[in-house]
């Protein structure tokens, strides 16, 4: 901290003129450092390591470095395409099914009058919205799994329930994916003004109506940030769907897994690191849409 | 979406002086209507919590009920001398401790610079703190072991090989902290950050200035203990968040706490049960000595908010 520069205490107070800061600002500056250049390191490194062992090829024999579009081919096409596929079908699927689900309950505990049921499920919300990955495949496999409590008792399996497929992964997922959104809608609808209902109310608006030219326009940029969080959480996560299925339903996380242990032909890293890519990508893209919503619901909100 | 619209219409008449945010079921005005929104809103909540606490009390009667023997307690009993949970565990919590260190140590003189006398590098540092959500796990963990896998192949006859062996010492894989200190990045930004934002810095730093404290004692008598609340947030966030990393540590080949408990459920299902419980008893008690960490009741609600997008290991 001693880099962040002794002030002279004769200067000027809050705001910092523009004398102030030029001649604090190189060292302050200095203070930051520390934090720039570890995140280079520790983070543009190895980013700059997947994009480019992704698009490029090192001969072994001769050590020749060459540029090659073949393994992002490769990571679009064949299995690798298909876990791809089923990785942004099962995170679409479980954010819009958590999405409607959260904003229910999200909309029912804020309607509520009880402040102890809205602070228990907000609380309760953020613990469970962390309640990802092992833990909660191994509660899962505990409830409905092959033995499971719920699956012996309901005799679940003659209907047909596997909790290791499709169907299964995104009812775990749900777990975490609905308190994620209450977590995120309430304050939204929080900040839904009763004034603005009484004044639709007044201009002889009715309730439909209201949600449909006043609500809903509100919301909406809060309703898609919440989706496409949503959709990034459940698209980055793998310890999840690790411990639970293994590699029976095809997911681009556990495909890089495999790829990356080992166990398959050389060349087969720089397949990984272009799905890294990919999925940085679609991740990338994901945030692009979510800022600058969350941004305009803030707007709103405040 | 549809779905949300038979509630607020009877709720809309008459909320009148009720205050932004608690909006009041409606009272007099539409008596026939009046059970509607709390029939729907029983049916809703009681729905989600069956949802939600059907697998806690399964897993915990999975745990303890052995079927044709009737209710033990030996998952739990017997955790402590299985074989590895000490390890792990210790692992798991000196990782923690380094990278809550290392993640405050970079971040705090960072933001209190930004806030102090550089307000143009605020999106710089912003952008550098927030970039780590953008990148799944997964993805930075490939990158990583490539970078791993330069040092035996290009710079084995450098000082720099030393260091690429030190840092993935199976005691101590300093790799994981620093893996964990970038996934840690954007909690600890947005927790400090919502500090500062509590907390007049240019005034605070210039009054004690002026009172002739030294800038340790600045930083650490009076800048430190405003920030309380969400430097415990930051710490605790990041705590959670190496307590339950799995896929960097597991790919990289090392056994902290997450990956052992995998490693053990084919042999011990029971075990493996039980330790997840804790652990989410762990997260929520963690979670709640974070909500009361601080007495700024700003902070206070900040912090939870932080959760939201955190990048736990799902």
């Amino acid at each position: 901290m001693s880099p962040s520069t002794p002030a002279s205490h004769s200067e000027g107070t809050a705001g910092g003129s523009t004398g102030r800061r030029r001649r604090r600002g190189p060292r302050t500056w200095l203070a930051a450092l520390p934090l720039l250049v570890f995140t280079g390191l520790c983070f543009g490194v190895p980013l700059g390591a997947i994009a480019f062992g992704a698009v490029t090829r090192t001969d072994p024999s001769s050590g020749a470095t060459r540029l090659t579009g073949e393994h992002l081919a490769r990571s679009l096409q064949g299995p690798y395409l298909g876990s791809l596929i089923g990785s942004v079908q099962l995170s679409a699927l479980t954010a819009l099914i958590g999405g409607v689900l959260g904003v229910l309950i999200a909309q029912a505990v804020v309607t509520s009058r009880s402040q102890a049921l809205r602070s228990a499920a907000l609380t309760a919300s953020g613990v469970l919205a962390n309640f990802g990955g092992v833990p909660l495949a191994f509660a899962f496999i505990a409830t409905v799994g092959i033995s499971g409590v719920v699956t012996q008792l309901a005799d679940l399996t003659s209907l047909g329930w596997s909790l290791y497929s499709f169907t299964g992964l995104a009812v775990v997922y749900l777990y975490f994916l609905i308190p994620l959104m209450v977590l995120v809608i309430a304050p939204a609808l929080d900040g839904l003004r009763p004034q603005w209902r009484e004044a639709a109310q007044n201009n002889g608006a009715t309730g439909r109506q209201f949600w449909r030219h006043v609500g809903l326009p509100v919301l909406a940029p809060s309703l898609l940030g919440g989706f496409v969080l949503l959709f990034g959480t459940a698209f980055a996560a793998h310890a999840t769907a690790a411990a639970l299925v293994g590699g029976s339903v095809p997911l681009v996380t556990l495909k890089i897994a495999d790829a990356l242990s080992g166990n398959v032909l050389t060349g087969q890293e720089n397949v990984a690191l272009a799905l890294g890519l990919d999925m940085i990508l679609i991740a990338g893209l994901v945030m692009a849409v979510y800022l600058p919503l969350q941004r305009r619901s803030a707007r709103w909100l405040r | 979406m549809a779905a949300m619209t038979p509630t607020p219409a009877p709720t809309a008449p008459d909320t009148g002086a009720a205050p932004a945010g608690t909006t009041a079921p409606a009272p007099a005005s539409r008596p026939g209507r009046r059970p509607r929104p709390r029939v729907w809103r029983g049916a809703v909540l009681l729905l989600a919590g069956a949802y939600f606490l059907v697998p806690l009390i399964a897993s915990f009667v999975f745990t303890v009920h052995v079927p044709g023997q009737g209710i033990s307690f030996e998952a739990y009993t017997q955790l402590l001398s299985a074989d590895g949970f000490t390890e792990s565990m210790l692992l798991s919590l000196g990782l923690a401790a380094a990278t809550i260190a290392l993640s405050l140590l970079l971040a705090v003189p960072a933001l209190v610079a930004v806030r102090l006398g550089s307000p143009r590098l605020r999106p710089v540092v912003e952008v550098m703190c927030m970039l780590p959500l953008v990148v799944p796990p997964i993805a930075l963990v490939t990158g990583i072991t490539t970078v791993l896998r330069w040092g035996p192949e290009h710079l084995s006859r450098t000082p720099f090989y030393q260091t690429f062996l030190a840092v993935q010492n199976e005691q101590f894989p300093v790799v994981l902290v620093l893996a964990y200190t970038v996934l840690a990045l954007p909690f600890v930004y947005r927790s400090l950050d919502a500090g500062l934002r509590a907390v007049d810095v240019p005034t605070l730093v210039e009054a004690a200035r002026s009172c002739g404290a030294s800038w340790p004692y600045v930083v650490l008598r009076v800048l430190l203990p405003n920030l309380r609340s969400s430097l415990a947030g930051a710490a605790f966030l990041t705590l959670a968040l190496v307590l339950g990393e799995f896929t960097i540590a597991s790919l990289l080949g090392f056994r902290p706490f997450a990956v052992w408990i995998v490693t053990i459920s084919g042999a011990h299902a029971r075990m493996s049960v039980a330790v997840s419980i804790l652990s989410l008893l762990i997260t929520w008690l963690l979670l709640l000595v974070l909500s009361r960490a601080g007495t700024n009741p700003a902070t206070v609600s900040s912090a939870p908010r932080t959760s939201p997008t955190s990048r736990k290991e799902s």
